[in-house]
């Protein structure tokens, strides 16, 4: 078996250090190196979206990178967004427009649309169903989900 | 854009009708709910399954002994690890099941009937571990030749899937093994005498695809079999009492030797409803005594788990020359996939539900394909007929030169119509539903472009009433711990939650709503047939009046009065001499002395109340590539009475949207080998945010007076009339009649060409 | 997945000598959206991987009167952000900007996506269409292959053993000169081409003649095609819909597709005609609005 590699990545703003096989993608290790569970497995090749997290800026399927990868990278995962503290304006938008149902597609919807709304604050809907595009729902038709980003777009200017 | 109509009559609620926040929603937007996958438990395995690549094969032989020896693996689970089932049949619920073909569908025994079908699993240290010991099982296969199609698969001489498949044939059991599980009839009325009287006869035949349900969320199953011999399972699962039974039957364990802990669920739509993983765990966790999660990936939920029926179904229709149906005939099989079972009882008695019918006459047939075992999917069975149904009615509006809401408004099922399989409607919203659509701004609005059409359909879905209970402790603070057993899909604990408040006179903070696992609450059926919200809560509003019970007994001691002198009313009790205590005053008082205050609500409700729907739509298509493009969409429906607004408004975008995807794009794509080509979210394409505009509901509420407050099930028939009117606006936009789903541009386009040629 | 293991040279020269020691169980990754999901299902079987983000020639993104330069690891991203780009490689945008979802172009490289080889590959014909070329790098030091001769079949490619992409060159743009890619897609994102269409056109200063045109098909094919006699029979002719019908029958002609869960023979010869059209008058529109080029 290929060595294990220690790598360093800022996750959240923490400095983390975690051991990892070549092979295990970043979501693996997220979920089960680093116990963060928020971060959802849909299908593995990058067609849903649900494993959406932040790699130094950008938003990425955490499926289809490797988690050797992330060594001296800044992530951000869902468990990030409202550290502890009051919600962020996407995540209250949610709650507030019913934008979820069964909620695994939620943490990569926010991770999205986050993204989508520090690079374009006032997006118009067709830009809001572009940019979200790459991220499956079969709950919800989307309705709700472009409603609450509306609502929560202007709230999230680049901080 | 949405609206909801109340009828005057509506009582005055005070929970009920609002749309507060969901109890668990800070969870879900955090990523701290806990899924099945999200399970962690000491000493943990990995399991993973093996699947055939072939669609159908005898399996000569397995061989494990190399996957048993690569360091890290630490058991192989096997069919004959599941003891023989000898053809007993379990009752679920919803829906009864064949035991051996069940347990033959959790594991192959000596014959694989579908590609992706489960053949053995490995538990490993590592799931990388256990994917690399699969590959080392080596199983001989005789292959043989794939039947694909319900038509090729009723012919005589096709190759036969099940041994002990003989069909039962309008109640009489043959005895030559066969495809076809069932042939059954509804006939009303005179069929010959109808057609005479018709004007105008159409008749079309229809063949639609293979869907999945396609939640987001993989099937997963993590299982610890105690030394005690109980077993615990944590699961993704639509029910967990019938999870609990299946693993019981299956593994010969008692009922209560099984506890199904429900993880929180990603979408199921019916396909989390059988057991796949949950009984493989629970062997691997016998055999190495430590827990063990199996988890799918999506190709293997493509592959081995859903899907929904595909079908041929021929349709005619005719009509007078007022627009009256005179008489309707329908010929429709069904793929039930490997095993016996497909949904069409279910879609022969909606074929033609949303309407009154003098004579009629419908055959049906349950049909075994080389393709995974179909399950549920939202209103099962029913959206392939409105297809049928909806489609025809459109032609016949055309050749009586009507308006084809008016010709359903006209022909429209209500109280007291007589369905062609026997039942007649109580008080049902259909004529509702249709006056919804006539009287909105989008029917008004008329099109105008080049290659634009509109399309409108009707569907039909009974729902379900069955078992729940739900028990409810008053804390003394005056919340309340409401425990219920009908795992959360779409917010349903908040429904549940907004019912037993309203019934208390409480806010819907005040009440902390828990589901619980199988030996934490009573016995509840599935959360599928749109019952939750309907029946567990009734339950729910048992235990509240329960509780309210309970308060008056107590308050009566306490004042020293007759306890028909105190009555539960507004959030409290009052008694003569204008005594009153609220509810969290009694409830104070509850944990000081005296008994403690529990409520319990058990129901087995039978007037579920039906659904009835009414979707228009507007599409262009571009007559170049066939490619069809969404302008607008409305779904009116009527829900009974709606509970949590937005979250009946969610059934019904959500649904539609489905229905869309089933409509335009998506299906099971086959080679000649049986093999699915598309089992990826990739090229099983199921619609993103961009192919879809905002989907416009009006929520028709007519109370369903079999339920204390109104509650019409509202989760399923929004995905009936979807690819009808889809077909329909396809046709006002550029004259082709599609008849097969789905409408694909390569579909369309080549009806196209036919048509310029 | 399988086992592998993992390197990252920051050199040329150091990238060349992993791939060659490896013995071709080596697979260069730059964003891996195509290699981390083949490894998955087990199409490849690397026994190394070498990432070859950190070496700085792979992320170059120049432009300039010499052309435009494209690292091989150089995400798509970084294309569609950049204005100069849109205006003058119209194409190369068009193409990065519909490849995946933005999650996935915030990592696949245009480099990436045509070492995959896909015959459906959205960005290959917009290359081909602005007359790129590929800079490999290998043992024997660096080659040039044009990019309509770099693919050879599905999956299949000119790169031998111990070579890998380092760059794409694409020639610099003269005023009155446009390009475009379209693609048809049963939904409206996340789908593979079901045909795909790329063409650069140079018309005359008075924008009524076309000078020369270059068109490549995607997805009616083992590979990408070059579809040089189509572009052929537009130089020299009037901008007309005419003469680009004739150009849209040529592409058709040589369109040789399967039937797949994408589309079928039928309809795939059918739009590779419409978007031939659709994509030539694109170009068209935008060489009328390119006033200036980076050509010295």
């Amino acid at each position: 078996m290929a060595k294990k590699r220690i790598v360093s990545a800022n996750i959240n703003g923490k400095q983390t250090e975690f051991l990892c096989e070549p092979r295990q993608t970043l979501l693996e290790v997220l979920r089960d190196t680093l116990d963060m569970t928020g971060t959802k497995e849909g299908c593995s090749n990058g067609n849903c979206g649900a494993c959406t997290v932040r790699l130094d800026g950008r938003p990425v399927v955490s499926c289809l990178v490797l988690a050797v990868e992330a060594d001296g990278a800044d992530v951000e995962t869902i468990e990030g967004v409202a550290p502890g503290g009051d919600l962020h304006p996407l995540q209250q938008a949610f709650l507030n427009n019913a934008a979820l149902q069964c909620g695994i597609c939620t943490p990569g919807f926010i991770m999205q649309s986050k993204c989508l709304l520090e690079e374009n604050p006032n997006p118009s809907e067709h830009d809001i169903r572009f940019y979200l595009a790459g991220n499956l729902c079969r709950c919800t038709g989307y309705d709700k989900i472009v409603r609450a980003v509306q609502e929560a777009a202007g709230c999230c200017g680049k901080s | 854009m949405s609206t909801v109509e109340k009828p005057a009559s509506t009582p005055k609620y005070k929970v009920i009708g609002t749309r507060p926040i969901r109890h668990d929603g800070t969870d879900k937007v955090t990523g701290r709910a806990k899924y099945g996958a999200d399970l962690r438990l000491t000493g943990m395995l990995s399991g993973v399954v093996l699947r055939s690549p072939h669609a159908h094969a005898n399996i000569k032989s397995i061989d494990v002994s190399a996957a048993e020896a690569l360091p890290g693996v630490r058991a192989i689970a096997l069919c004959g690890d599941i003891p023989d089932a000898a053809n007993k049949i379990a009752e679920l619920g919803e829906g009864s099941v064949n035991l051996q073909h069940l347990r033959h569908n959790v594991l192959a025994e000596n014959k694989v009937l579908y590609r992706g079908h489960a053949i053995a699993a490995v538990a490993a240290d590592t799931i990388h571990i256990a994917e690399e010991a699969c590959k080392l099982i080596k199983v001989e296969y005789e292959l043989l030749p794939p039947v694909m199609t319900v038509l090729d698969a009723m012919k005589p001489d096709a190759p036969v899937l099940n041994a002990d498949v003989k069909t039962n044939s309008l109640g009489e059991q043959t005895d030559k093994p066969s495809n076809i599980a069932k042939h059954f009839r509804f006939e009303l009325g005179d069929i010959a005498k109808g057609f005479a009287d018709a004007k105008v006869i159409v008749e079309r035949e229809f063949h639609t695809a293979t869907v999945h349900q396609g939640y987001i969320e993989p099937h997963n199953a993590t299982a610890m079999w105690g030394q005690d011999g109980h077993v615990t399972v944590w699961c993704s699962t639509q029910g967990s009492f019938t999870v609990r039974q299946q693993v019981a039957e299956l593994m010969h364990v008692p009922l209560g030797h099984v506890k199904v802990v429900p993880m929180e669920i990603g979408g199921g739509f019916g396909g989390k409803i059988a057991v796949y993983l949950e009984p493989v765990a629970a062997i691997l966790s016998k055999k190495t005594g430590r827990p063990v999660k199996v988890l799918m990936n999506r190709a293997d939920v493509f592959e081995g788990t859903g899907p929904t029926p595909g079908s041929y179904i021929k349709v005619k229709m005719g009509a007078d020359a007022n627009g009256k149906i005179t008489a309707a005939e329908a010929y429709m099989a069904y793929e039930a996939g490997a095993f016996p079972g497909s949904p069409i009882g279910a879609g022969a008695m909606c074929v033609f539900a949303c309407y009154d019918i003098p004579n009629g006459k419908i055959d049906g047939f349950d049909v075994c394909v080389n393709k995974p075992r179909t399950s549920a999917y939202r209103a099962p069975g029913a959206t392939n007929a409105a297809m049928a149904t909806e489609t025809v009615i459109e032609e016949i509006c055309e050749k009586l030169n009507m308006c084809p809401l008016d010709f359903r408004l006209k022909n429209a099922a209500k109280e007291g119509t007589r369905r062609i399989d026997g039942p007649v409607f109580p008080r049902v919203g259909m004529v509702e539903s249709l006056e919804a659509i006539q009287n909105s701004e989008h029917w008004k609005t008329p099109l105008s472009g080049k290659n634009q059409g509109r399309g409108i359909a009707s569907g039909f879905w009974f729902n379900c009433g069955l078992k729940s209970a739900a028990t409810a402790t008053v804390n003394g603070d005056g919340t309340v711990g409401l425990v219920e057993g009908s795992t959360d899909i779409g917010g349903s604990r908040t429904g549940l939650a907004m019912q037993f408040a309203e019934a208390l006179g409480i806010t819907v903070d005040q009440v902390v709503p828990t589901v619980a696992d199988t030996d934490g609450v009573g016995y509840t059926d599935v959360t599928g047939g749109s019952r939750v919200t309907f029946a567990t809560g009734w339950a729910v509003y048992e235990a509240a009046l329960d509780i309210s019970r309970q308060m008056c007994k107590r308050m009566a001691e306490e004042w020293e009065v007759p306890v028909d002198q105190v009555k539960y009313e507004n959030g409290g009790v009052t008694g003569p001499d204008g005594k009153r205590l609220g509810f969290a005053e009694i409830a104070e008082k509850s944990v000081k002395h005296g008994e403690p205050i529990v409520g319990k609500g058990t129901v087995d409700p039978q007037c579920p109340g039906g659904a009835f729907a009414t979707h228009c739509v507007d599409v262009e298509v571009d007559p170049e590539t066939g490619k069809v493009h969404i302008l607008r969409y409305t779904a009116s429906q009527d829900v009974g009475t709606a509970i949590h607004p937005a979250y009946v408004e969610g059934q019904i975008q959500g649904g539609a949207v489905q229905g869309i995807g089933w409509g335009l794009n998506e299906e099971y794509f086959y080679d000649d080998k049986g093999t699915m080509r598309n089992s990826t979210f990739l090229d099983y394409r199921m619609p993103t945010c961009l192919d879809l505009p905002m989907i416009e509901t009006i929520l028709v509420e007519v109370p369903n007076p079999g339920h204390p407050y109104g509650v019409r099930g509202v989760g399923e028939v929004p995905i009936v009339p979807p690819p009808a009117a889809l077909a329909n606006a396809i046709y006002n936009a550029v004259g082709v009649r599609m008849q097969q789903l789905p409408m694909s541009p390569p579909r369309v386009m080549h009806e196209l060409l036919k048509k310029n040629k | 997945m399988r086992d592998f293991d993992y390197a990252a040279p920051t050199s040329v020269a150091e990238a060349v000598k992993l791939l060659q020691d490896h013995n071709g169980s080596a697979r260069p990754m730059a964003g891996g959206t195509d290699l981390i999901d083949q490894v998955r299902v087990g199409r490849i079987s690397p026994d190394l991987v070498v990432d070859i983000k950190k070496i700085a020639e792979l992320n170059v993104l120049q432009i300039g009167s010499d052309g435009l330069h494209v690292g091989a690891a150089v995400p798509c991203y970084r294309l569609y952000h950049d204005a100069m780009i849109k205006d003058l490689y119209s194409a190369l945008t068009d193409s990065a900007s519909i490849i995946g979802g933005i999650q996935i172009q915030s990592r696949a490289s245009i480099g990436g996506n045509l070492c995959n080889s896909g015959p459906a590959a959205d960005s290959t014909p917009s290359l081909i269409a602005l007359g790129a070329v590929a800079v490999i790098a290998g043992p024997q030091g660096n080659r040039e292959v044009a990019v309509e001769d770099f693919c050879t079949g599905p999956g299949k490619n000119v790169l031998g053993r111990g070579e890998f992409l380092v760059e794409l060159k694409f020639p610099a743009r003269s005023a009155n000169s446009g390009s475009a890619y379209q693609r048809f897609i049963p939904r409206n994102e996340m789908d593979i081409a079901v045909v795909g269409v790329g063409a650069a056109v140079q018309l005359d200063a008075s924008g009524k003649n076309f000078v020369s045109a270059r068109i490549a098909l995607g997805a009616v094919a083992a590979k990408p095609l070059f579809a040089a006699e189509a572009g052929k029979l537009l130089a020299g002719q009037p901008v007309s819909v005419e003469t680009i019908q004739k150009a849209a029958e040529a592409a058709r002609a040589i369109a040789t597709p399967i039937d797949d869960m994408r589309g079928t023979v039928e309809f795939r010869k059918h739009v590779t005609g419409v978007l031939v059209m659709r994509v030539v008058q694109q170009a068209v529109e935008r060489a009328l609005k390119t006033k200036s080029g980076n050509a010295p």
